[in-house]
């Protein structure tokens, strides 16, 4: 690998980084609209408001930096760019397609993926606590709190997958795959995917933000570009757990079309995710905060170590 | 060493090369440590008490890629995921349960600091003296793959089973304690459950004398 191939990878994930989220965003303002029976931003770039996300940037981009006066002045600027980085070096270990469409073959890629993901709740934590504001400081507390009770659920389900195949490489999962795995590690899709919502704090699941109770959580006293560095980083967030998911439990690549095709199959099911997730947030009620927890403690967890035991015994099984 | 880990790692021959003609990730490495050295310095001696902890945060991920340049990959992921992802994020969540002012806090200092500093000095010099003394001028080769996943796992369990188990036990009896300790030493008064709407009592009543209003819930 020489440096310009390395250089070619990484700009083409900053590409698929700076673009991806943003259709996510405007697809949730559809789809969300649609289901509330409103038509969504109509206006802007004229077909169907396809420019409101453009809009909202240099909306953004222009605001004034407001950083409160009693805040950590230092932290509270850099908590954005916490926030934000981890998704976009998570996406570069995500396979896309067969042969080597892939940003960087990672040894490790399960651990990587999972450990980078956690880093952006920092970002979180550094706003919440650097805020000078009450409400700040409690949507901390709530998200250090749910990253705590999810991370573990969300780790279990991983490493199921990676008993199945018998390797931590995503690229290694991706070659082993079978279409029979998908009903095989179904609980521990159902559990990856339901804390991993919770992790990037989507609804239901969205009791640091939840803004009827404390405002906004820890973004309380963001605004402009650093606030939009946060949203973005949801909108990032919800891209690396949708292709995540797809590559871990739905088989990314692998479907019907020849392999040249194989990054179409990846993108569809990303999206087929995110459309799911922006179901999920407009259906269900937000949880109480006690009630979060429990749903991690007493289901997914339960749930995701039977998984680990049924993917053993049919490990053992189908290895006589 | 494992007869897998010497086959991956390369021999144990004395050095034929210098110290004096470092490589570019030798360079690296030591820029790296320096870093980690000096965040390390600011996590103990800064005023602010969360600022200490995000020096932590630095260090520790300066350790990580240290790894990462010794070729220990997966150490390194696992590094980031334990320390950074969750001891420093339950840290923070500490520290924001008890008062963690902005700006400095005056009554943070230890009258033990300098106790503390001998501690750590002499620490540090008994693990350089032994590292030190342990491989003296030997040279490991860093091959490619000596830190893999599949590396890590095969010498884990094929030669450190025992071990590794015995350090599991040890994190049970932990988990087991810290469960007795914040049960708080009675277990008659049982907490509430929680994630059950319980019907609201009426305010008025009082919570004594039951027996006068019997029949308050029915009225209602």
């Amino acid at each position: 690998m020489n440096l310009l191939d390395t250089l070619l990878r990484c700009v083409a994930v900053l590409v698929v980084f700076l673009v991806l989220p943003l259709v996510i965003g405007q697809t949730e303002h559809k789809v969300m609209a649609h289901m509330q029976g409103r038509l969504g931003p109509m206006y802007a770039g004229g077909f169907h408001g396809w420019a409101q996300l453009v809009a909202d940037g240099v909306k953004f981009a222009q605001k004034e930096d407001v950083v409160p006066a009693g805040a950590d002045r230092r932290v509270f600027q850099l908590a954005p760019a916490v926030a934000l980085l981890p998704y976009l070096v998570v996406l570069l270990a995500v396979p896309v397609g067969p042969h080597g469409l892939v940003g960087q073959a990672v040894d490790a890629g399960i651990f990587f993926v999972l450990a980078v993901m956690g880093i952006g709740v920092l970002g979180s934590l550094m706003a919440g606590w650097a805020s000078a504001n009450k409400f700040s400081l409690l949507g901390g507390l709530r998200t250090a709190a749910q990253l705590m009770s999810y991370e573990l659920p969300m780790l279990l389900a991983a490493a199921s997958v990676a008993m199945a195949a018998g390797t931590a490489s995503l690229t290694g999962i991706m070659d082993a795959f079978h279409w029979w795995w998908v009903p095989w590690q179904a609980i521990g899709a159902f559990v990856f995917f339901t804390a991993g919502l919770a992790e990037l704090q989507r609804p239901p699941f969205d009791m640091p933000v939840a803004d009827s109770e404390i405002i906004f959580g820890a973004y309380t006293e963001y605004t402009g570009i650093r606030f939009a560095f946060f949203l973005l980083s949801e909108y990032g967030g919800i891209l690396v757990l949708c292709a995540l998911t797809s590559v871990l439990f739905l088989g990314g690549w692998h479907g019907p079309l020849p392999d040249s095709l194989g990054w179409l199959w990846t993108l569809l099911k990303i999206f087929a995710l995110a459309f799911v997730v922006i179901w999920a947030r407009v259906t269900f009620p937000r949880l109480r905060e006690d009630q979060l927890m429990r749903f991690a403690w007493t289901v997914l967890i339960p749930l995701a170590l039977l998984q680990l035991a049924l993917t053993g015994v049919i490990k053992v099984a189908i290895s006589q | 060493m494992t007869s897998s880990l010497l086959l991956a790692a390369g021999s144990l021959a004395p050095a034929s090369r210098g110290f004096l003609s470092p490589t570019g990730v030798e360079i690296v490495f030591v820029l790296v440590g320096l870093a980690v050295l000096g965040a390390a310095l600011l996590t103990v001696t800064t005023k602010q008490l969360v600022h200490a902890a995000l020096w932590l945060v630095v260090a520790l991920g300066g350790l990580a890629v240290e790894f990462l340049l010794l070729t220990a990959e997966f150490v390194a992921w696992v590094q980031v995921l334990i320390y950074l992802g969750s001891v420093v994020v339950l840290v923070l969540f500490g520290l924001m349960l008890t008062k963690a002012p902005i700006g400095r806090s005056p009554d943070a200092d230890s009258g033990n600091r300098w106790v503390a500093l001998g501690v750590a000095l002499a620490t540090a010099a008994t693990l350089v003296t032994l590292v030190v003394d342990a491989f003296r001028t030997s040279w490991i080769d860093l091959g490619s793959g000596g830190g893999s996943t599949a590396a890590v796992g095969a010498s884990l369990f094929r030669y450190w089973v025992l071990p590794f188990e015995a350090l599991s036990v040890l994190l049970l009896a932990a988990l087991v304690g810290a469960v007795v300790i914040s049960r708080n030493g009675k277990g008659g008064t049982a907490a509430p459950r929680a994630g059950k709407l319980r019907t609201p009592r009426p305010a008025t009543r009082p919570a004594t004398r039951p027996s006068t209003r019997p029949s308050t819930r029915q009225e209602r």
